[in-house]
């Protein structure tokens, strides 16, 4: 045994790389820490007050759409605001999200049709609404297209109880009329589903030991909603509806989707849709072509080459940009305020900081709560895309 | 070593660069940048939108120029910095304007808690209603239940919520980031009401393509005095914009126009002239200008009443007699003397 050479500390790359670490560390932490007190210092002396205080005031305006959490003015309080902000930016973002994901799916789809037209239009659809500003989209859409082309609410549009006009989209809300009715009813749909999941089952069991197969998703929506209307007599029809009605000025009761909502919404999917629809392509051309004769050799029908062999392929290349997309959806969503729809930005980093001056308190937990909605939608997505990597064994 | 003390002090110096911007005198800056940097609306018609050359005119812009005339001697050396009523705070606050001059409110939250001085008004207001004719609706106490296009994160807002609320009314707000969105929202019926302060709603009926489709409520909500404002802790830089200010209206007072300034510092007449045109005392040395300054300002810009006559009364709003008209005869507008 050679006994270990003793290398004097300064030349040994471990400590080395320890001391410089450190160091680098120290710079960062001192270089955040000096702005921050900088920044202190400068608010204390130009006389600006920053803080949580305003947190529980009482909000002086009034936000006008909240679907799921209530804002009543002179009650809320400026926290309820900054609720009410992330509730509608999610809800735009999700309604985006799921709308864009069809949509390009499907435009990324006829992109690869062997049809002329149909490819050449899909083309069209993705180089024109990637290659515009967003904003201007929105405006575009909001006060170009929806609103000169939709009605005042005295002549709204009438779809039986469904009205459409340049205030947005009224509908009827359900209500509970009858606890007990409904209680059954819930209980009777549970039996329903119980009996589906069984009946599943035994066509997976069949498919397994005859190789025959039963068209059990339609069979499950058919029974579901059939089923579903029959039980719904059975229990005494529990539900009442609130149809809106034309006030003086619009429709009051119901549930209303707002213009602005719709604009933004419709433009976030349009736009994002045509990357999306790249992706897809992207997804599908990466999968070779021996893969689909191999699966053809095999016997495998058309619809069961795309369903078994290219898809699940094509989504470990679709995913992983796709969800760049879902990101800059949501971030994307903070447009709105130019179509005044009440999000996030414009109720919260907008409204409130114009009304309290917290500039330092509000923008941090803005950039806070979109960094926590891009991580969760990543994470969540990650998720997804680890299932189905190819599992290497 | 060498490298870590380098940045070091290089952290240390800009740490210390902030800070000093904050404490530095805003005049010497205008002046050693030899231009002013003024916040404004930019699209508000009669206080501040661009001509057809391109150059800022309204009342709020006025302001800017005579401020611009009175420091550096020429009204023209003025860069306009267009800002949102989300925008224009941070903005002052921050440097990025010496003056911000764009129809803002004055209020004791504002006062009190941004690290902002209002100095004195320029044009005072009032919020009102407008809405389409052929709605039928003769009062703002009619309005239960409506839709209303409003400008966010402004005074308005809070004043529209407040009377809604006194007068157990509901509505739904309809928040814009521009006043020239919240006039295309009126316009294309996403909202039954535009709400803003009256001489903005003139003007921007005056911006619709069928003026003579809407018209204004009789109610006047609230108060609403606008004037240019300036960072805390500079009381100067203060004392040159409300003086400015103070300067045009005393002008109109003593009959001291764009056009007889030369004749009346040739021969003043009376003292408070002499003062007015810089013949007479330090006024401008005391403010830490040259003693022409008040004299550049009125000769290059106009007095009170010929700047309103030239930016306001044309999208539709008379003068005589009203909050601002001169104390003298009958207005509320009463500037401290020059002496």
């Amino acid at each position: 045994m050679t006994e270990r050479t003793r290398i004097p500390l300064h030349r040994d790359p471990k400590v080395r790389a320890i001391v410089f670490q450190l160091a680098a560390l120290f710079f960062v932490v001192y270089g955040i820490y000096s702005l921050f007190e900088t920044t202190v210092e400068n608010l204390v002396s130009r006389g600006i007050q920053t803080g949580t205080g305003f947190f529980d005031e009482v909000a002086p305006f009034q936000i006008g759409f909240s679907p799921f959490l209530d804002f009543n003015l002179g009650q809320s309080t400026y926290l309820d605001v900054f609720f009410v902000g992330i509730q509608n930016t999610i809800l735009v973002a999700v309604l985006g999200i799921v709308a864009a994901t069809i949509l390009g799916f499907i435009v990324g789809v006829i992109r690869l049709s062997p049809n002329w037209l149909a490819s050449k239009v899909a083309l069209a659809y993705i180089e024109i609404f990637r290659n515009v500003p967003l904003l201007l989209q929105i405006m575009f859409w909001n006060f170009a297209i929806f609103l000169p082309s939709l009605p005042a609410p005295k002549n709204s549009i009438e779809l039986g109880v469904f009205y459409l006009n340049a205030r947005g989209f009224h509908t009827p809300t359900p209500i509970i009329e009858d606890s007990t009715g409904f209680t059954i009813w819930m209980a009777l749909l549970a039996v329903l589903v119980a009996g589906l999941v069984v009946f599943a089952r035994r066509a997976k069991t069949r498919f397994e030991e005859t190789g025959q197969r039963l068209p059990v998703f339609w069979i499950s929506v058919g029974v579901l909603a059939a089923g579903g209307y029959v039980l719904y007599l059975i229990a005494g029809s529990p539900l009442g509806f609130d149809v809106p009605v034309l006030g003086r000025f619009n429709f009051k009761g119901g549930g209303q989707l707002p213009l602005p909502l719709f604009s933004l919404w419709f433009a976030l999917t349009i736009y994002t849709a045509a990357f999306i629809a790249e992706n897809v392509r992207a997804g599908i051309q990466s999968v070779s072509h021996g893969q689909t004769e191999a699966s053809h050799a095999l016997g495998l029908s058309r619809k069961d080459t795309v369903r078994l062999v290219t898809i699940p392929q094509a989504l470990r290349v679709i995913i992983p940009p796709t969800i760049s997309q879902y990101l800059n959806l949501t971030k994307n969503s903070s447009l709105a305020v130019a179509v005044g729809f009440e999000e996030l930005v414009a109720v919260w980093a907008g409204i409130t900081l114009n009304q309290t001056g917290q500039a330092l308190v509000i923008i941090g937990m803005t950039v806070a709560v979109y960094e926590c909605l891009s991580l969760l939608t990543s994470m969540i997505l990650n998720w997804y895309n680890k299932r189905i990597q190819l599992t290497e064994r | 070593m060498k490298l870590s003390a380098k940045i070091a002090t290089t952290f240390a110096a800009s740490a210390v660069a902030v800070a000093q911007v904050a404490s530095a005198g805003t005049l010497d800056d205008v002046k050693a940048r030899g231009e002013l940097k003024c916040g404004v609306s930019g699209g508000v018609p009669g206080f501040s939108a661009p001509d057809d050359a391109g150059r800022m005119q309204g009342i709020d812009a006025a302001v800017c120029d005579a401020i611009a005339a009175a420091v550096l001697g020429d009204a023209s050396k003025v860069t306009f910095i267009p800002l949102t009523a989300k925008e224009r705070f941070t903005a002052l606050a921050s440097g990025e304007v010496d003056v911000l001059s764009r129809n803002t409110t004055h209020t004791l939250t504002r006062e009190a808690s941004l690290g902002l001085n209002f100095t004195y008004y320029n044009y005072i207001d009032g919020q009102g209603f407008m809405v389409m004719k052929d709605s039928g609706i003769k009062s703002a106490l009619e309005l239960d239940g409506a839709s209303i296009c409003v400008q966010a994160g402004t005074t308005t807002e809070l004043n529209m919520a407040d009377y809604f609320r006194n007068n157990n009314m509901s509505f739904t707000p309809v928040g814009y980031e521009t006043s020239t969105q919240t006039r295309e929202g009126f316009e294309g019926g996403a909202c039954d009401v535009l709400t803003s302060d009256k001489s903005q709603l003139a003007a921007l009926r005056t911006e619709m393509k069928d003026p003579s489709a809407a018209m204004l409520l009789p109610e006047t909500i609230s108060k609403e005095p606008l004037g240019p404002v300036v960072r805390q802790g500079d009381d100067q830089w203060m004392d040159i914009v409300a003086f400015t200010l103070y300067a045009l209206i005393n002008a109109e007072e003593a009959g001291v126009t764009s056009k007889n300034i030369d004749e009346l510092k040739a021969n003043p007449g009376n003292p408070d002239i002499a003062r007015i045109v810089g013949t007479e005392g330090n006024m401008g040395e005391l403010l830490g200008l040259s003693a022409d300054w008040s004299y550049n300002a009125i000769k290059q810009v106009g007095n009170y009443g010929e700047i309103y006559a030239r930016t306001v009364e044309p999208i539709g709003i008379p003068r005589a007699g009203s909050v601002n008209d001169l104390w003298t005869r009958g207005g509320i507008l009463y500037a401290p003397p020059i002496r």
